[in-house]
């Protein structure tokens, strides 16, 4: 891996040598739901990667990272899955640049990232609602956190990325420039251009790793909506849980924090003493032992009454941690486990501010549908980004976490309807059933990717099960017998 | 791609003009939803590619002889010119009259041909792309009658024993590969094949069999009786000593 820490990288292409045929393994997403059968390729190195997409067939290869995307974005039936998880080398660090840079492989997660910046009172500017994507995924996805609003996606903050196109040239590019269109494809590009082997990501100064919090509850959701639409701007970060289990007129009540990081000078003297320590405990790994059905009436009622009486009503100031105040679940491996084995999918949406009244209505139809979900999220989005397939756009996005069970294609079908009538998509890093008739109503965009993955890819190499699916690569046939 | 919710995106259908194989479609049917329509051609099937139009299919016509072995590489490489296929149906099948089929030669041939011979045929042409886009589903058309085959339709019984077998066996073979196979075993199916037959208990209709088709692949089942209850008919019916069984008016 000597070759990695050479700044501009020009692969040279190893000669045709025996490569032990990689058995199919079933690649599913975090939904565990729509797994198929790949070839996993373990990456080590840029030569790896380049001897990967030389020796792929006619099904193509896509890059995978730590398999944290719900759906089908990362796994490729009957082709290549690049494993980029071994390239997770962070190469260097601009700490006195204004911004502050890291340059890292594709393959480091946002976890180790956090632990390796914060002695150095460095911060990563967007953090998704898990630690566990590497930087490569977060910025195939293009993903989001509580600081949408104030901070942009993720693809906001990166300077610079090392794409292995499908020529199996490499190629730096830059937002600005010559390379923009293919850098803003890139991002949110869910693999689909090329494989990103190293970034170079803009980072924020920190005193501290903790945050001053905000909670208030809010009783229903015209309370929850209007409450966010107030204030949020007097915050970094922001976000709601609600109920969406309980009709009536508490349907959508929540539980509204928001915070800021915390200057040294907030943190009590029991904290200033290592105010950038990483709080992130564990509380173990879920085991493979629940069935279907384990999110019931009972369970989800219960736990979303527990949920919201447990916050309290207003609460202004409190100082959290890391995992308290983002990532909770982070706390828990393999928390999926606990749907079961016929999985969930989670269905984010995004409708811009006009259509509240189309976002109430879809809240309403998943409450009233009988379909129970636990993890529910509500944001405001700020301003999105160049990228034609990003997801965030201004306006109100919302998350339910759904068990996959009968009549549950009828909802998503409906609330797709409701979406994209008030001009709203769904987040593809989430999704695992949107049609491609559909898929290509929410995202009026495509036609600029689909040209540019044309000039770049036009065999469509990278390929994936989300691109068939989506009809973003060429039909494909044959391969490997 | 068959989504995250059991949904397909393409489905190709042998023996296209089938109840069966309609119902399935229309089920399935969504906007965008590919389907490849083999079948002879004939107004029934252009009917039908109409009908699954209306649904907002982008449906494709191919040629299906089943007699015909060496046109069947022809209609496979036609039915994947768009892309994968994720659910195949094998839907064509031949009655026959029973009695006519065990003295007339050339019809037991017919039916050996149609109803074992080219399922066969295309389901190792069909196994073939399956292995190579490493998911998708199989469906084959059995029947009752293939599980103990019975005096009364002993020509057609037997050909769909050896479809049974031969589908079930080939499931296993592709396992590990990521494609299954749906074996399907209705009772009698009131159906255009059946018109004019007098109706048993437990006659069951082409809409059933699609549904019942649709939560195998989404239970991911590698075998199927409709309706359900069958199953515990025949697994009695199955011991019964041959000299009562004779006796039996079945």
């Amino acid at each position: 891996m000597s070759d990695e820490a050479v700044p501009a990288i020009k692969p040279s292409l190893p000669e045709e040598q025996p490569m032990i045929p990689q058995p199919l393994v079933e690649l599913h997403g975090w939904g565990r739901a729509a797994g198929t059968m790949s070839h996993l390729a373990q990456i080590d190195s840029v030569a790896d990667a380049v001897s990967a997409l030389r020796k792929s067939d006619s099904r193509g290869v896509v890059p995978r990272g730590l398999g944290r995307s719900y759906g089908d974005a990362a796994q490729n039936a009957g082709g290549t899955a690049l494993d980029l998880t071994k390239m997770n080398r962070i190469l260097s660090l601009d700490a006195s640049g204004d911004p502050a840079t890291v340059t890292v492989q594709a393959g480091v997660s946002l976890d180790s990232l956090m632990r390796a910046l914060l002695p150095f009172g460095l911060w990563v500017p967007v953090l998704p609602g898990t630690r566990q994507v590497t930087v490569g995924g977060a910025i195939a996805a293009d993903v989001h956190g509580k600081n949408h609003h104030t901070q942009g996606s993720f693809g906001n903050h990166v300077r610079s990325l090392d794409l292995l196109m499908a020529d199996g040239e490499m190629r730096t590019l830059t937002p600005d420039g010559d390379t923009t269109t293919l850098f803003w494809a890139t991002v949110g590009g869910m693999g689909l251009t090329g494989a990103i082997l190293r970034a170079t990501v803009a980072l924020q100064p920190t005193e501290t790793a903790y945050f001053t919090v905000d909670t208030h509850r809010a009783a229903n959701i015209d309370d929850l909506m209007q409450q966010m639409s107030q204030g949020d701007e007097n915050y970094t970060y922001s976000v709601a849980w609600f109920d969406a289990v309980t009709r009536g007129r508490h349907m959508g009540r929540g539980v509204l924090t928001r915070g800021n990081k915390a200057p040294l000078a907030a943190l009590p003297t029991k904290l200033r003493r290592d105010p950038l320590k990483f709080v992130a405990p564990s509380l173990g790994t879920l085991p493979e032992i629940f069935p279907n059905r384990m999110i019931n009436k009972a369970t989800a009622k219960a736990f979303s009454t527990a949920w919201y009486l447990k916050a309290p009503k207003d609460r202004t100031g409190e100082l959290q941690n890391i995992t308290q105040f983002f990532h909770p679940l982070d706390m828990v491996a393999e928390w999926n486990r606990v749907y079961g084995p016929n999985g969930f999918l989670q269905y984010q949406f995004v409708v811009p501010f006009e259509a509240a009244e189309v976002f109430r209505r879809c809240l309403e139809m998943i409450v009233s549908s009988g379909h129970l979900s636990c993890l529910n999220v509500l944001k405001r989005f700020g301003p999105g980004n160049p990228s034609p397939l990003s997801f965030p756009m201004p306006g109100w996005t919302l998350t339910v976490d759904l068990p996959i069970e009968h009549g549950l294609d009828r909802l998503c079908d409906a609330l797709d309807n409701e979406v994209v009538g008030a001009g709203g998509r769904v987040y593809l890093a989430k999704d695992s059933r949107l049609s491609a008739a559909m898929f290509r109503r929410m995202y009026p965009r495509l036609d600029e990717f689909l040209e540019v993955r044309r000039e770049v890819d036009p065999a469509g190499i990278f390929n994936s099960d989300l691109a068939r699916r989506l009809e973003l690569s060429k039909p494909t046939t044959g391969g490997r017998t | 791609m068959i989504n995250a919710l059991g949904e397909p995106q393409s489905l190709l259908l042998l023996g296209g003009t089938s109840d069966i194989a309609l119902a399935i479609a229309r089920r399935y049917a969504r906007p965008g939803l590919r389907v490849a329509l083999a079948a002879r051609p004939s107004e029934r099937r252009s009917a039908a590619a109409t009908e699954l139009v209306d649904l907002g299919c982008e449906v494709t016509e191919v040629n299906l002889e089943a007699r015909d072995h060496a046109s069947h590489a022809t209609t496979v490489e036609q039915a994947f010119a768009g892309g994968d296929i994720d659910i195949a149906v094998i839907a064509f099948g031949l009655l026959g009259d029973p009695e006519q089929a065990w003295h007339d030669p050339d019809l037991a041939l017919e039916l050996a041909e149609v109803n074992y011979t080219a399922p066969v045929h295309l389901g190792v042409l069909l196994s073939q792309r399956m292995l190579a886009q490493a998911h998708g589903w199989i469906v084959a058309l059995s029947s009752v009658a293939g599980e103990r085959v019975r005096r009364s339709n002993f020509v057609y019984g037997s050909t769909k024993a050896g479809l049974d077998g031969f589908f079930l066996g080939l499931g296993e073979a592709l396992r590990e590969y990521g494609a299954r196979v749906l074996v399907v075993r209705p009772g009698f199916v009131k159906s255009k094949m059946t018109s004019g037959l007098e109706e048993v208990p437990l006659a069951v209709t082409p809409d059933e069999v699609a549904e019942a088709v649709i939560d195998g692949i989404k239970g991911k089942r590698e075998l199927v009786w409709v309706p359900g209850p069958l199953r515990v008919v025949m697994s009695g019916l199955r011991h019964v000593p041959r000299p009562l069984f004779r006796k039996l008016p079945i």
